[in-house]
């Protein structure tokens, strides 16, 4: 529970980064020949309502990139303003709080005027209001007589867990505080775990949407907003102002087809049937009638080739970042290990690197390489160059200096001491470093996912938005796998490269 | 005396505040062997080592060959220099074979004169052939001495530095190498800079003895002349625990 609750904290402190590196991002053309990238936020309804744009848009004969399951609004909402997503879906009250803070109460105009100046536009709402809630299992809510939030904030002994946006958001948490005045502390945790916890009976309420479509599954209740606090939160489709008129129209077709119940149903779909974002989409158009082509149903893919497809990317991310940060380290090491300054600097700095959460480093980067593989791969190649870049000093500092004299002393050119002897006998404990760096990437990237890289931490966030085990696993199983095989791959490695005397501890005296 | 082969003009040499070797000149002649001696801490390896440039003096003058030595100059002296350490200090990723022809090889020397010099040398410590493709793991410390020394000697250099090169022997293996090393002074003529603790093992060895104390040279001259005009206590000291 701390990690999820660390990874939350990680996810707001890299969204307070976006903002103030917001400025150095700059818009892009769109082209109506190139692909559209559609994003979605990383819970159940977001990912549903995604799918349903880019089947549409696929339906009428565009290529379509997904960019699912991105992490806090001001991840995505940069990303679109940025031109690294040409369209995802929001929600107005969000849109009002946390993209214009402190602006009071926004008309539906002068938002868009807001969004005009910034080259967004947004579409008209699917219908639904997806408003803010506070949840808490039924009985319990009846045990303790409250079915109001007045009720709740009168109650003395009880445990509130929030998601970690809910927790900082002025219409949220901050805003619950200072109109329903509640004094009881609250924790922040993943939404999807949040059930879990509220079903456990380790909190009493929780922050829902009211479109959740597992609110049922847990037999929730929802504590009637007495005071009218919430803002109201209709879900909007946000694209580029430029985007080509065509796409526009086709997205038009979704205005007003969706009301809450429709959508709690849709949501419910995959919560609770187990379908999947694509399988419950198709169904939702071909009800809706908008499907052009009838071959475009969609029937949901298999396990494997998905846990295929992932560990490909995975593979990709983790083998490119790993060969640059060894293209990077080696050399490096290897120009800088005679300075005890250069070399003492240049481990500080990778330290440093390391030090940095890797989902704020991830965020760093949106603005400046935007979403997708590529501010992923270059995370994993600064992280990966700390235990590559110390291996080869260690090494090559740690080699006997009688072996070092001697190289020297019979006359052997500075290249040639470095070639025939130096790297020979330092190569065990740079491999080992390698191994390290191969091993910590594969388990970072799980987390490129967030800033839609993919990978196998693709099922894992998905897995987490829905509260799914299975597939979380269809994620962490793959990538331990991987972790192991690589492992083995390095010894098998190690034993080509390195004779037996000659590995580590093994050096005779 | 012979013509001088290293010339040490005025050299100093210190690590941090310690003084290793303080203003020190000396002329070590040519075609004989001459032992440096002294307890540890003397600075009789340093003296040695610059030599060969291993360790540069911050004031002075080292020469060899009648050239001062400097950094860039020192490499193609060194091809003219062999040096073996105490311990050996073989590449232990490298066979025997690699060991002792590996700069040969790198000078491109062609194929049958590697191996025939290699032969040579084997034959000369009277090394097993077989022991070729075996690393230095897997060898004694006799062995891997011996092998040191045909790594020094590989390339036929006109003097050769040994430090401390039998101390970690032990005696049996010791006499039997100094006899091989007697041996081979008795068929050619090299210039050989021995660096010993041990009095006795530079006594059999070399012609000429330099007793080291503190970084200054408290005696010069022929074993005779120091084994019977002892200059201080220390050097005395030295003949009384050499052994002899």
């Amino acid at each position: 529970m701390l990690r999820i609750y660390l990874t939350n904290a990680l996810l707001l402190a890299l969204s307070t980064l976006l903002v103030l590196f917001s400025g150095a991002a700059s818009s892009q053309a769109t082209d109506s020949s190139r692909a559209y990238t559609i994003g979605s936020k990383n819970f159940n309804e977001n990912y549903i309502l995604g799918e349903i744009i880019s089947q549409l848009l696929e339906d009428s004969g565009f290529t379509v990139d997904r960019n699912f399951g991105m992490s806090g609004t001001m991840v995505i909402y940069e990303a679109l303003r940025t031109g690294e997503v040409d369209a995802y879906v929001e929600y107005s009250g969000t849109l009002a709080e946390v993209i214009f803070p402190g602006e009071g109460d926004s008309t539906p105009a002068e938002l868009n005027q807001h969004l005009q100046s910034e080259g967004i536009e947004a579409l008209q709402s699917f219908g639904f209001n997806n408003t803010y809630a506070l949840a808490m299992k039924r009985d319990h809510a009846a045990d303790l007589g409250v079915e109001t939030v007045s009720e709740l904030a009168a109650q003395e002994n009880i445990d509130l867990g929030f998601s970690v946006e809910f927790l900082n958001r002025a219409d949220g948490w901050l805003g619950l505080i200072e109109n329903y005045g509640f004094t009881q502390q609250a924790i922040g945790m993943d939404h999807g775990l949040a059930y879990q916890a509220i079903d456990a009976g380790t909190i009493d309420a929780t922050d829902a949407y009211s479109t959740d479509g597992d609110l049922e599954l847990f037999d929730l209740i929802i504590l009637r907003d007495d005071l009218n606090f919430f803002p109201q939160y209709y879900a909007v489709p946000l694209i580029h102002q430029n985007l080509d008129p065509q796409v526009k129209n086709i997205l038009r077709q979704l205005e007003g087809r969706i009301d809450e119940e429709r959508m709690r149903d849709l949501n419910g779909r995959v919560m609770l049937d187990g379908k999947s974002f694509a399988e419950v989409a198709s169904e939702f158009l071909t009800e809706e009638k908008l499907f052009i082509q009838t071959t475009s149903a969609v029937t949901g893919s298999s396990i494997w080739s998905n846990i295929y497809q992932n560990t490909l990317v995975h593979l990709q991310l983790t083998i490119i970042a790993l060969s640059l940060g060894c293209l990077v380290g080696l050399p490096l090491g290897v120009i800088i290990y005679r300075s005890k300054k250069l070399s003492r600097g240049m481990l500080y700095v990778a330290g440093l690197m390391q030090t940095i959460p890797s989902l704020a480093l991830l965020a760093l980067f949106i603005p400046i390489f935007g979403i997708g593989k590529t501010p992923a791969i270059i995370a994993l190649f600064l992280y990966s160059l700390l235990p590559i870049l110390r291996s080869t000093i260690t090494a090559l500092l740690t080699i006997d200096p009688v072996l070092k004299r001697a190289a020297e002393a019979i006359g052997m050119t500075r290249f040639q001491q470095l070639r025939f002897v130096l790297v020979p006998l330092a190569l065990p404990n740079v491999l080992s470093g390698v191994k390290t760096a191969a091993i910590i990437s594969i388990g970072t990237a799980t987390l490129a996912a967030f800033i839609g890289a993919g990978g196998l931490g693709e099922p894992i966030v998905t897995g987490l938005a829905l509260n799914n085990t299975d597939l979380i696993l269809q994620g962490a199983i793959p990538a331990a796998c991987l972790a192991i095989i690589t492992e083995m791959l390095f010894d098998v490695l190690e034993r080509a490269l390195v004779k037996p005397h000659m590995l580590v501890g093994q050096l005779p005296s | 005396m012979a013509n001088s082969c290293i010339k040490y003009e005025v050299v100093t040499k210190s690590y941090g505040k310690k003084i290793i070797i303080k203003e020190l000149s000396l002329d070590i002649p040519a075609d004989i062997t001459t032992a440096i001696v002294g307890e540890s801490g003397s600075g009789k390896s340093t003296l040695l080592q610059m030599a060969n440039g291993l360790v540069i003096p911050e004031k002075g003058q080292v020469s060899i060959f009648s050239k001062p030595i400097n950094k860039v100059s020192i490499r193609e002296q060194r091809l003219k220099i062999g040096y073996s350490v105490q311990g050996a200090g073989l590449f232990p990723h490298l066979s025997v074979l690699h060991n002792v022809t590996l700069m040969a090889r790198l000078l491109d020397w062609a194929d049958d004169a590697i191996q025939s010099r290699f032969e040579y040398l084997l034959d000369l410590f009277e090394l097993d052939p077989e022991l070729s493709p075996r690393y230095p793991y897997s060898l004694s410390g006799g062995q891997q001495q011996r092998v040191s020394l045909c790594r020094a000697m590989m390339l036929n250099p006109p003097l050769l530095l040994l430090d401390e090169p039998f101390s970690a022997l032990d005696p049996v293996t010791r006499e039997i190498i100094h006899s091989e090393f007697l041996r081979l002074q008795a068929i050619e003529s090299r210039t050989t800079v021995l660096v010993t603790h041990d009095m006795g093992e530079a006594m059999k060895l070399a012609q000429q003895v330099i007793v080291l104390y503190e970084g200054r040279i408290e005696q010069q001259g022929s074993v005779e002349d120091i084994q019977n005009n002892p200059a201080s206590d220390y050097v005395e000291t030295l003949f009384r625990v050499g052994g002899n």
